[in-house]
């Protein structure tokens, strides 16, 4: 075997798992990371947090019912997300209405969790709602997938100058007549979408790292706001595809032939990719930073 | 009360405040507020903490609605937002991915959907306003790392730039060092002279504003006056405002308005430095 079919593995583009969660795991990912990275400018990391984990909830409700999980997924985050918009109307109530409307509907899933073992005998279904299973997701959920990703991103493309204008500046912005809580309303709606899209690639209490780590990774890197979002996308992007490869990779590993979770290597990703951007960053504040001379032209 | 102001009786009114009431869960913040501000004017709007003077501002922001009475912009000519509205200092995250011309920016094109492509005529509308502020070369510094004088200035280009009938400024003065405090009140002065905007600060200090000041408005549980300083700072004038005895000092061109504490209990927690 040559040194690098241990990177890219022999027969690793012809594994229809692969090519399902490679398509699935890109769509989910342009979506998390480009919202993800106004999550993170309008301090909002503990909502996105909160959604990705209420989707236990809906997932586990939806395997109750006998539907796909990502509506279920999707039914908990619009709920969630629209209690914490009506409840939390002042920032400082947003994560104290998040965590309580957070900890009612994970009692809910407690709830649901325990019907699910009691009758049915679906004894992986927890693990798989709480860590995800991009390898097991159903190709058939592609279309509704492309439509979720492009909804989101074409939400945020649409109220983007607006909702950059709330997110710094929100006084001025309703003093120029823009409607700063439609627009968060707006914005909610893609986060939902992102972060239970997220919840589904990677697990319901893993989003977070596909939603908020290559987005607080980019925001710091970036210096311009649509740098930071492209950049957010791509990251992860970049983080998905890796976690699949290395996921496929870890097949040879030990302890035995299984293939470990993609998950967990999604989420090492993350870690490092904020850490190591969080040490590139001290080095460059350690350069000062060329302050231009005031004055007029 | 009310006295005639030092602008010429030829000039256009740039605001008009009639009966205005604003209250808060039945508590009467602002009362039977009657002004008229001509354009041009460089008006300070003084008085003791929670007196009322971001709320009268913000009224006029169009940030609050008031209970009753009007507001109107005749120089607007139906403008629907014609305000150039600079808010109370607040620290931005130093990390964050947006520079002083993006914030400069928004306060041209915010209110439009999608993205604003990059074009020349919109950068130099961008870095002309950060010129009008004293801040040139600032255009890509990031926003997050601007001091507090820096900040409160590319605000004020902010709202400069949509080319407002008037500007108002909420305590820009507060929490800065003297020195960017008085760059502050000079940039906002040269504006006001070059463009003849109409400009209103909320200050509780109006020290480092007399020398610019045309008229002030004197807020105090709310209730208001205006007139020039001479004309309101007056120990007759304001002991019927503030409804009890009060003290003005004037000394080496500094005005200390002096409340009598034990009479009047936590309402003269107001400060003068």
């Amino acid at each position: 075997m040559a040194w690098y079919q241990y990177i890219w593995a022999p027969g690793i583009w012809g594994n229809p798992a692969v090519h399902t969660a490679w398509t699935a795991g890109t769509l989910v990912a342009l979506a998390s990371g480009a919202v993800g990275v106004f999550v993170v400018m309008r301090g909002q990391s503990f909502t996105g947090h909160a959604l990705g984990d209420v989707g236990t909830t809906g997932a586990a409700g939806a395997f109750l019912a006998g539907i796909g999980a990502l509506w279920g997924f999707l039914a908990a985050g619009a709920v969630t997300g629209g209690a914490v918009e009506w409840l939390g109307r002042r920032v400082r109530e947003r994560d104290i209405a998040t965590g309580v409307v957070m900890a009612f509907m994970l009692g809910l899933a407690a709830l649901f969790l325990y019907l699910v073992s009691i009758y049915t005998n679906a004894s992986n279904a927890p693990m798989t709602i709480l860590f995800g299973s991009l390898f097991t997701v159903s190709p058939s959920l592609q279309p509704a997938l492309v439509a979720l990703s492009v909804a989101a991103l074409a939400i945020l493309a649409l109220i983007y100058r607006p909702l950059l204008f709330s997110t710094a500046t929100p006084e001025v912005a309703r003093s120029r007549g823009i409607r700063v809580r439609l627009v968060g309303l707006a914005f909610m709606l893609a986060l939902v979408i992102a972060a239970e899209e997220a919840a589904l690639a990677v697990g319901a209490i893993l989003s977070t790292a596909l939603l908020i780590g290559p987005a607080a990774t980019a925001a710091r890197a970036a210096r311009r706001p649509a740098t930071a979002v492209l950049l957010g996308a791509g990251l992860a992007v970049g983080n998905i595809w890796l976690g699949i490869l290395l996921a496929y990779d870890s097949y040879w590993w030990p302890p035995v032939h299984t293939g470990w979770p993609v998950s967990f290597f999604v989420t090492l990703l993350s870690l490092l990719m904020y850490g190591v951007g969080g040490l590139l960053q001290r080095g460059r504040r350690m350069r000062a930073l060329p302050v231009p001379q005031e004055g007029g032209q | 009360m009310k006295t005639e102001s030092t602008i010429q009786p030829t000039s256009q009114a740039a605001l008009e405040i009639t009966d205005l009431g604003v209250a808060y869960e039945s508590t009467w913040v602002l009362d039977h507020i009657n002004l008229t501000i001509q354009q041009g004017e460089f008006i300070g709007i003084i008085g003791p903490n929670g007196a009322g003077k971001s709320t009268l501002l913000k009224t006029v922001a169009g940030l609050i609605r008031p209970t009753h009475g009007e507001i109107h912009f005749p120089t607007a000519q139906g403008r629907r937002h014609p305000v150039g509205y600079v808010p109370q200092r607040f620290d931005l995250d130093p990390d964050l991915p947006l520079r002083a011309c993006d914030l400069v920016g928004l306060g041209l094109d915010g209110h439009r959907w999608g993205f604003a492509w990059p074009n020349s005529q919109r950068r130099r509308k961008i870095e002309e306003a950060l010129a009008q502020v004293d801040l040139a070369g600032f255009a890509d510094h990031p926003a997050g790392k601007l001091s507090g004088g820096q900040l409160q200035r590319v605000l004020i280009a902010q709202a400069l730039v949509s080319d407002p009938e008037l500007l108002l400024l909420d305590e820009p003065l507060s929490s800065l060092d003297l020195a960017s405090a008085q760059t502050v009140v000079d940039v906002v002065h040269r504006v006001s002279q070059e463009l003849s905007m109409t400009v209103l600060l909320v200050t509780h200090d109006m020290n480092p504003l007399l020398s610019v000041m045309d008229r002030i408005i004197y807020v105090v549980n709310g209730q208001a006056v205006i007139g020039t300083v001479d004309q309101v700072v007056q120990k007759d004038v304001l002991d019927k405002l503030y409804g009890y005895d009060v003290e003005v000092l004037r000394l080496r061109g500094r005005i200390l308005v002096v409340g009598d504490e034990t009479a009047s209990g936590d309402a003269a927690g107001f400060d003068h430095r």
